[in-house]
């Protein structure tokens, strides 16, 4: 976790949000003197222990890093060569447009997800525990996400939830195919139509039963309700055939295009009859494989369909070099969500009720109310969760260690990991330093308002 | 009208009780349990990430090779404490709780001291030129930690800490203060004066109005504090990569180490990502409040 004191926008006294004791008060409006006369000796003794660590471990080094930017890994002077490396090194530039995706994607559907939370937490009842959930993983490290959301997004369906879930929704609504990798075998009366599909190469004559053998269907992905295979009766009004799995375990076993009661039927397989490139009737086979058609198929050819044999959906390559980046925003949503959620709803406990009941009074819909009463008046608090959450995008580190495997690194590189690698990999401190400067120089707005904001709530 | 009065109703509050018709009342109900499944699937699809973590812990790798964790559901009888026990007997897991600890610990009382003492020094002492000092510490609150890995690592190479427990408590310190002392001195300036002037009047010097006055009504944002920088030195990862000694790295980076073989090593890294997430649960749901009012401290009016 990186909590708000490694870059909050810590912007307002949190007087109000912790009362002390007893607050009111006229020494709150002047200037504080002091209780006791200190001397001035005393307040340095105080103060002496933390001033020596901030000046050398954070004031020294803001200092040191920007000259050390601009020399080279001998220590030569170079000017502002480390900076012209940072934008044209291909591997710097992909963690420079990585941080700007972070940077937009990131901190903005995280606030949106929170502002929905809270304002749909607001009057249930059981809001606690539904908010627990959400702001628990806020307490975990980004290393124990970061091997979390590894298992989350691992790519076989059986083994990774995200695929799992994917694949269940999609073949609920997606009729996946039930004979994957089935074509037809040596010798076959069938030929590729093109597009996956098959046809036999010559046109059925009703009364006389058709054979359209395939193989390849992995037993293990055979349909469970399969039946043994049956030569289908002979029926002079109708074309009837048997579409089965031409295959006997064994070699030299089992008739060849003929079925055998050791191999199985093709239950729903689709069988369409098409004349002239259209399609005159279909039908679906049974469980032992047979199927008839009507009268209109005789003297067209019969055809397999390509959506017999798609392969199934096995979901997304979270993990690759495409999906990566958002891939790890996805679990970055999933640790900060509750964080933007608990402080809107905090302060859309302070939106004054009467605004809400006088815009609805004046026949303002829920939406409206929303959108031009709740959002705007909430405005201070969404700038301060999106900027807090900026800055500490901005230097996103663990997830993007931990999340990518090997194969997609390069492609999920930020600026942290790239300084990173610079400074204890590469050893090219300069490089390194600049990447430090530039990070450094993009909170310096951040720095300069909560510091005025100091001033002026200091002025009360 | 119809509709603009149901859209009222339907909304949890209640602007004009009297008004209500049968048809706002159902929408009411409706749309209630339709708020209400829609919470309970979204806080169920944000513990799947955790459940599934925590039920991979419990099942054997040849398990977790072969199914997803869900089949637990149909088949209860695969959960198992065998990784947990494992693990526990390998020292390097042992041994990086105990680093963890010895950086932890010390980390979270050093800024708890040093922050209160100069948080008690900006609120209620004079010197010159104070305002603008405490504007300095404000403005550190944001310096990215990233300026300072390279510089601090070569100084503590010449002061002979760095790659030591030392160090990295030393770092987590100086890049707490700032937090640390803009929310006490905020914290303490708040105490009523009269209570000070009367300890002061029984005869407190400078160190026993800190210790005994200042210190205990500061508690709660002392939780606060001590509760936030304990979780961020816990959980960091980043700090320790560089500044931990290799050999005994506490349980961030000894899992980290163990990443790097994901695929072969689930009956590892699951049970000792949670093994990690252990404390931090426990200390946020103990202190909960603290957290949340600590986190509202850190950021929001």
């Amino acid at each position: 976790m990186t909590t708000p004191d490694a870059g909050g926008t810590a912007a307002v006294p949190p007087a109000k949000a912790t009362p002390p004791p007893a607050t009111s008060g006229p020494h709150r409006a002047g200037p504080r003197r002091s209780v006791t006369g200190t001397r001035k000796t005393i307040a340095a003794l105080f103060l002496l222990p933390a001033l020596v660590l901030l000046g050398a471990l954070v004031l020294y080094p803001i200092g040191y890093s920007v000259g050390r930017s601009f020399f080279d890994t001998a220590g030569e002077f170079t000017g502002f060569d480390n900076y012209e490396t940072m934008f044209s090194d291909d591997g710097i530039r992909t963690a420079i447009k990585n941080n700007a995706i972070w940077l937009v994607a990131a901190p903005a559907l995280t606030t949106a997800l929170g502002l929905i939370f809270a304002v749909l937490t607001e009057r249930v009842r059981w809001s606690t525990a539904f908010k627990l959930i959400i702001f628990m993983p806020m307490v975990i490290s980004m290393l124990a996400a970061g091997i979390i959301f590894r298992l989350v997004y691992e790519s076989d369906p059986d083994r990774g939830v995200a695929n799992a879930m994917l694949v269940g929704v999609h073949d609920t609504f997606a009729e996946s195919s039930a004979f994957p990798q089935g074509h037809p075998g040596a010798r076959s009366p069938l030929k590729g139509a093109g597009g996956g599909a098959f046809i036999t190469k010559d046109p059925v004559r009703a009364g006389e039963p058709v054979a359209l053998p395939l193989t390849g269907v992995p037993p293990d992905q055979m349909p469970g309700d399969a039946t043994s295979a049956k030569p289908a009766a002979a029926d002079p009004g109708k074309v009837t055939g048997t579409a089965w799995q031409d295959f006997t375990r064994g070699k030299g076993r089992g008739k060849l295009n003929a079925p055998d009661t050791a191999e199985f039927g093709y239950p729903g397989i689709k069988i369409e009859a098409v004349k002239g490139g259209d399609v005159v009737a279909s039908t679906e086979a049974a469980a032992d494989g047979t199927f008839s058609l009507p009268k209109e198929a005789d003297g067209a050819q019969l055809r397999y369909p390509a959506s017999n044999f798609r392969e199934p959906y096995n979901g997304v390559d979270w993990l690759g070099p495409s999906l990566i980046t958002p891939a790890i925003i996805g679990s970055y949503i999933w640790m900060w969500a509750g964080f933007a959620m608990v402080l809107i709803a905090a302060g859309l406990a302070s939106v004054p009720r009467e605004l809400l009941e006088a815009a609805r009074v004046d026949g303002a819909n829920e939406w409206q109310v929303f959108r031009r009463v709740t959002v705007p008046l909430l405005a201070p608090v969404l700038a301060v969760v999106v900027v807090t959450l900026m800055i500490n995008v901005m230097k996103i580190f663990d997830l993007v260690f931990v999340i990518p495997p090997g194969s997609s690194k390069d492609e999920a590189n930020v600026l942290a990991v790239q300084l990173y690698n610079s400074a204890f990999g590469d050893r090219d401190a300069g490089v390194a330093s600049a990447i430090a400067v530039f990070l450094f120089l993009l909170v310096i707005p951040v720095m300069l308002f909560n510091m005025r904001r100091m001033r002026r709530e200091g002025r009360r | 009208m119809s509709t603009q009065s149901e859209t009222v109703k339907a909304s949890p509050v209640r602007v004009v009780k009297a008004k209500q018709s049968l048809g706002g009342r159902i929408a009411a109900v409706v749309s209630g349990s339709a708020l209400r499944v829609f919470l309970v699937v979204v806080g169920l699809f944000w513990l799947v990430p955790t459940l599934g973590l925590m039920i991979g812990s419990l099942r054997t790798s040849e398990d977790m090779s072969e199914s997803g964790w869900w089949k637990v559901f149909s088949k209860p009888s695969q959960l198992t404490f065998e990784n947990y026990s494992n693990l526990l007997k390998d020292e390097t897991i042992t041994d990086s709780i105990l680093t963890s600890l010895a950086i932890t610990v010390p980390a979270t009382l050093l800024v708890v001291v040093i922050g209160s003492l100069a948080g008690y020094a900006f609120a209620w002492m004079e010197f010159p030129g104070r305002d603008w000092w405490f504007l300095g510490v404000v403005g550190l609150l944001v310096v990215p930690v990233q300026v300072a890995l390279l510089p601090v690592a070569k100084l503590f190479g010449e002061i002979g800490i760095f790659e030591s427990t030392t160090g990295v408590v030393l770092f987590h310190t100086a890049f707490g203060l700032p937090f640390a002392i803009f929310l006490l001195r905020n914290f303490f300036a708040d105490i009523p004066r009269e209570l000070l002037e009367a300890a002061r009047l029984d005869g407190a010097g400078e160190l026993r109005l800190f210790l005994r006055v200042v210190m205990p009504l500061g508690a709660p944002a002392i939780a606060s504090l001590g509760i936030f920088q304990f979780l961020w030195v816990w959980n960091d990862m980043l700090i320790a990569l560089i500044f931990a000694d290799a050999g005994s790295p506490p349980i961030t980076v000894a899992l980290q180490q163990q990443v790097r073989f994901f695929g072969d090593n689930v009956q590892i890294l699951a049970p000792g990502a949670f093994i990690s997430m252990v404390i931090p649960l426990a200390v946020f749901f103990a202190f909960q409040r603290q957290f949340v009012s600590g986190v509202m401290a850190g950021a929001v009016k």
